[in-house]
């Protein structure tokens, strides 16, 4: 048995109590890596990032594919789809992560992290930079079956990047909404339930699966001032051509918008638990 | 640490009620109550956790209320349920908390793998610490709580649920924290665990304290342990009772008999007693065929000090009847 003291504290000095930015950084980053060393011990938890996307394309393009856009017409509608589905996978894993937060912060390490000399507000971060990882790796399998079925980038490369970075935006922003549920609610069933709630309409009340042209006008309205649909407009026209402006700059202003007022509340709700 | 009029509601129930305290720097403060008598409260309260609804609180010369961050920096917390990660292996549990007390990452490294080695988890390092078995658990979790060298430690329960041997292993690293120059402050249902690691005790009941002081002065009015003596032959036992009143041993009082059981008690404070009175049979030719000591139990300790039984296992009138039952004792 070796001799390890207690002695004088090796951390730094109490001063102000302040966190300057460098430690917040390295405190997300030794999060982080928590973070991802839980999903190297249980690789299962990555399932519905690899499976899901290759589930829904399939589906999709091949039992409403032919109705959509005519039989045997089946990659046209690849081009219309997968651009928009990236959008629906940023939900998705947006959704996963209130269930994943209300589970993880009712461990007994969570009370550590909160008698830690850390900002509260990186323990959330970390868990944001983690999931923006997973839904990377999910966008990246929802391309990939994409280029397998067909799906043609009609702009440039840049233009595809683009609008990942724009899905990951968005997706980052209901990240802090999902999180502001997990914490809120009791249990991680109930945050799934509340999650199913939200998700569907805007899912299907949208174009990601179907022009709004072919639905009446007030289902029309309705996806005019869906996110998901402003999002699934910017990232096809992104990736097959067409006008972009309007809804990439809408998309930023509701991710900036939701970010602003959840994640404040977010933090303020962690901080507060008991 | 100093605590003055600790208040915490849940709802209707006073989970704290007007707690003081004192710890000097160095030693170790048991507190001793039941379940739900408001220690796992006064401890999620001065590690930061929770806010009271009124009191104040300094430890290490930091206000709880006002300086948390400060505070953060000097505290290590093992709580009842193991606070480490289970789907990270011990190393990485270790390494994550020094890395987020910002330690360089060779010194994190560093840091893990003394403490490790010291914890005698060595082997199970690279192993997830959910596969740990519960002392194990409980050792990194005091691993965890020490990486930050920290001036004062909070024990919440930190035997509950361990066997016997598991439960030695934890005490004896306690012990040497101490020596170490640690602060404690530990919270136990259990006499004989605050009898083995604290110097001063407080006892609490319904969030309000009910008696404190040095732990053999509390020993002392409870009336230490019970030694139980089994004679080979049950008919010896009106003889031996006789036996240890009439030999008129330092501090003895006197003996009773348990014929259900066939066993003599004795009630006595010190070891020297109990080899005098064993002694003292020997010399008289007694055929022993066991002995035992018997540490009071909460309930007889509750018993002692406030003439009730503990909150849980009654429905005694609530209120100050413990109080007024204390000071008399005291008087």
């Amino acid at each position: 048995m070796t001799t390890a003291t207690i002695g004088a504290p090796v951390a730094a000095p109490a001063g102000e109590g302040r966190i300057s930015l460098r430690s917040h950084l390295r405190h997300i980053g030794a999060l982080t890596r928590r973070n991802a060393l839980q999903i190297k011990q249980d690789p299962e938890s990555m399932f519905d990032a690899l499976a899901m996307p290759i589930i829904f394309t399939l589906m999709f393009v091949y039992v409403f594919g032919g109705a959509m856009f005519g039989p045997g017409q089946q990659e046209a509608y690849v081009n219309y789809l997968v651009p928009g589905l990236m959008a629906m996978t940023g939900l998705n894993i947006a959704m996963a992560v209130g269930a994943g937060v209300n589970e993880d912060f009712r461990k007994g390490v969570m009370d550590r992290f909160r008698t830690m000399p850390i900002a509260r507000s990186s323990v959330l971060i970390a868990k944001i930079v983690t999931e923006i990882g997973r839904l990377l790796v999910a966008v990246a399998v929802q391309l990939a079956i994409g280029f397998a079925l067909g799906l043609d980038v009609q702009t440039s490369v840049f233009h595809l990047l683009g609008a990942v970075a724009l899905s990951v935006v968005f997706g980052s922003a209901l990240m802090w909404i999902f999180i502001l549920i997990g914490l809120t609610m009791k249990t991680a069933q109930a945050v799934q339930g509340m999650g199913m709630l939200v998700l569907m309409p805007l899912q299907f009340a949208s174009s990601i699966f179907a022009k709004p042209t072919t639905m009446p006008g007030w289902l029309r309205t309705f996806t005019e001032y869906n996110p998901l649909a402003n999002l699934a407009d910017a990232s096809r026209n992104l990736v097959i051509g067409g006008p972009v402006a309007h809804s990439v700059w809408l998309t930023l202003a509701w991710s900036v918008g939701i970010t602003a007022v959840t994640a404040p509340l977010a933090v303020r709700r962690f901080r507060n638990k008991t | 640490m100093e605590v003055r009029g600790l208040v915490k509601h849940y709802g209707e129930t006073r989970a704290l009620d007007g707690v003081d305290l004192d710890v000097r720097e160095g030693t170790v403060l048991g507190v001793l109550g039941p379940n739900g008598a408001g220690k796992t409260t006064l401890v999620r309260v001065l590690s930061t956790l929770i806010q009271p609804d009124s009191g104040s609180a300094r430890v290490a010369g930091y206000d709880v209320l006002t300086q948390p961050r400060q505070l953060r920096r000097v505290i290590g917390l093992t709580g009842q349920y193991a606070s480490v990660d289970e789907k990270l292996s011990g190393f990485d549990n270790l390494y994550m908390i020094g890395r987020l007390l910002d330690l360089s990452r060779k010194e994190a490294r560093r840091r893990a793998d003394e403490l490790l080695e010291r914890f005698s988890l060595t082997e199970a390092a690279k192993r997830p610490s959910g596969q740990y078995s519960g002392g194990m658990r409980r050792r990194l979790d005091l691993a965890a709580s020490m990486i930050g060298r920290p001036a004062v430690l909070y024990l919440d329960e930190p035997t509950t649920g361990l066997d016997p041997r598991t439960r030695n292993e934890v005490w004896s690293e306690v012990q040497s924290l101490v020596r170490d120059g640690a602060t404690v402050l530990l919270t136990t249902q259990y006499m004989e665990e605050a009898e083995q690691l604290a110097s001063e005790l407080t006892v609490i009941d319904r969030g309000k304290v009910i008696a404190g002081g040095r732990v053999d002065e509390l020993k002392a009015k409870v009336g230490g342990r019970t030694l139980q003596i089994r004679p080979a032959d049950r008919a010896e036992l009106p003889r031996m009772v006789g036996a240890v009143a009439q030999a008129g041993l330092d501090g003895i009082a006197g003996a009773t008999m348990d014929e259900a059981e066939g066993l003599v008690n004795i009630p006595i404070v010190s070891d020297e007693q109990l080899t005098a009175v064993v002694t003292m049979l020997g010399a008289r030719g007694f055929a022993i065929a066991g002995i035992n000591t018997h540490l009071p139990s909460l309930d007889e300790v509750f018993l002692a000090i406030t003439g009730q039984k503990t909150s849980l296992t009654d429905d005694a009138p609530r209120g100050g009847a413990g109080a007024e039952a204390l000071q008399e004792a005291a008087a």
